[in-house]
C-alpha cells in the first residue's frame, strides 16, 4: 500500500476541515493532488503535529481537523498521544502513515521496524478507537467513516517506504501560514 | 502550602484580561493555584500536557483557529520546549505567551533547582526572546497585557518569569 493511493481516497473528503500534515513526503504527497487553504503543512517541529491539530479542535469544535502524521514524527510525541486521549476532541482525525523509516532524511528504520506497534499505543495511550490498516480500501472506509463521525479516531496505515519524486511545494511556510488561519476563519455568513 | 493563591489569581485575571481562552499547562509546585482556576473556569480551555513542548503546537493550533492562549511552565518546562518554540512558533510566527515559573533563582532552597535556575535568562536572551519579571502584584495585570499585545504584534514567543516574591509566601514563623 502505498500513502499516495490512501490520500487519493480521501482527498475530496478533507476539503472542508483543517487539514494538518507532519514535512516531507506526506506535505508533498498531500500538495501534489492540488493545495488548499485549509491544507497547513508543518515543515518542522516534529512531533507537534498532532497538538497543532488538538489546539485547533479545541478552539473550533466544530470543525474537522484531519491531521495526517508519521512513525518518526509520533515517535517523537508518544506523550502526545495521552494528551489526545485525555481530552478526546469528537472532531479530531489522526491518520498516522507508518513507513517504519525516516524516509524523507535517507531511510533510517524507526523503532515499528522492530516491533513497535503505534496503534497499540494510541489504544494503550487511551484512544478507544485506533486502528491499524494495510489495505487502501480498508483505509479509504476507516478515513473516510473516521472524518465524518464526530469521535476521536487514530488510523494506522502501513505503507511502503516510497516517497514522491519531488518535494518541492511552491507555497512558502510563512505563506502557507496565513493562509490556514484565514481559512480557518468562522465564516461571517454562518453566523 | 505557602504558594500564594492571592498573587495566582491576579496572575489568573491578568490572562483572562488579555483574552486568553486557552492555558496548556505542565503543574510545578508554584502553578497549582494557577492551574486549578483554569480548571475551575467554565470559560477556559485548559490543556494538561505530558510534556511542554506539547503546549507550543496546542498554541499554534489554537492561534491559528483564532483563540488567544498561554504556557504555564516551570524554566525547565521552557528547556524541554525549546525546539517547538524555535522551528515551531518562531519559525511560523505564532504569538506565544509563556508565563514561566523562575525557579533556582535567588532565595531557592530546592538543590535540585539551582543548575537550571542559571541559565533561565540566558536562555530566553539567546533565542532572542523578550521578556520581563513578575514581581509586584500591583503591576502584573499592565505587564500581561503589554506582553500579549507585544506577542500579538510582533507574532513572537514572549516570556514573562513569575518571580518567588510573587509566587510564593514564607509562612509566618
Amino acid at each position: 500500500m502505498n500513502r499516495i493511493e490512501c490520500l487519493e481516497t480521501i482527498y475530496d473528503d478533507l476539503a472542508d476541515c483543517a487539514v494538518v500534515t507532519i514535512m516531507g513526503a506526506v506535505a508533498a504527497e498531500l500538495y501534489s493532488l492540488g493545495h488548499r487553504p485549509n491544507f497547513f503543512y508543518l515543515e518542522h517541529a516534529m512531533g507537534l503535529a498532532s497538538s497543532m491539530g488538538l489546539g485547533i479542535a479545541l478552539a473550533q469544535p466544530s470543525r474537522k481537523v484531519v491531521v495526517i502524521d508519521g512513525d518518526g514524527s509520533v515517535l517523537m510525541n508518544l506523550g502526545g498521544l495521552t494528551t489526545l486521549a485525555r481530552y478526546a476532541p469528537a472532531n479530531l482525525t489522526h491518520i498516522v502513515f507508518d513507513n517504519e523509516s525516516l524516509l524523507s532524511v535517507g531511510g533510517f528504520p524507526t523503532a515499528t521496524s522492530t516491533g513497535s506497534d503505534l496503534a497499540a499505543i494510541a489504544r494503550g495511550a487511551g484512544i478507544q478507537d485506533a486502528k491499524l490498516v494495510t489495505e487502501v480500501t480498508e483505509f479509504s472506509d476507516e478515513a473516510r467513516a473516521a472524518i465524518r463521525d464526530d469521535r476521536l479516531s487514530c488510523i494506522v496505515a502501513k505503507v511502503d517506504a516510497v516517497g514522491p519524486k519531488t518535494f518541492h511545494m511552491d507555497v512558502h511556510l510563512l505563506e502557507n501560514r496565513f493562509e490556514f488561519a484565514r481559512a480557518l476563519r468562522p465564516d461571517p455568513d454562518a453566523r | 502550602m505557602p504558594v500564594s493563591e492571592r498573587n495566582s489569581k491576579v496572575v489568573y485575571e491578568a490572562l483572562k484580561g488579555g483574552g486568553v481562552g486557552l492555558v496548556s499547562a505542565l503543574p510545578e509546585t508554584w502553578l497549582v493555584h494557577l492551574i486549578r482556576m483554569a480548571e475551575d473556569d467554565p470559560s477556559m480551555i485548559l490543556v494538561r500536557l505530558a510534556k511542554e513542548e506539547e503546549g507550543v503546537g496546542v498554541s499554534m493550533g489554537a492561534h491559528l483557529a483564532g483563540m488567544r492562549s498561554a504556557m504555564l511552565m516551570q524554566n525547565h518546562g521552557l528547556f524541554a520546549a525549546v525546539n517547538g518554540i524555535v522551528s515551531g512558533a518562531m519559525l511560523y510566527r505564532i504569538p506565544l505567551l509563556m508565563l514561566v515559573s523562575d525557579r533556582g533563582h535567588l532565595g531557592e532552597r530546592d538543590p535540585w533547582q539551582t543548575e537550571g535556575g542559571r541559565y533561565t535568562r540566558r536562555v530566553l536572551d539567546a533565542l532572542g526572546i523578550v521578556r520581563d519579571d513578575l514581581v509586584e502584584p500591583e503591576s502584573v495585570g499592565v505587564k500581561v497585557d503589554k506582553a500579549m499585545t507585544l506577542a500579538q504584534s510582533s507574532l513572537l514567543p514572549v516570556a514573562l518569569l513569575l518571580s518567588r516574591d510573587l509566587m510564593w509566601e514564607e509562612p509566618a514563623s
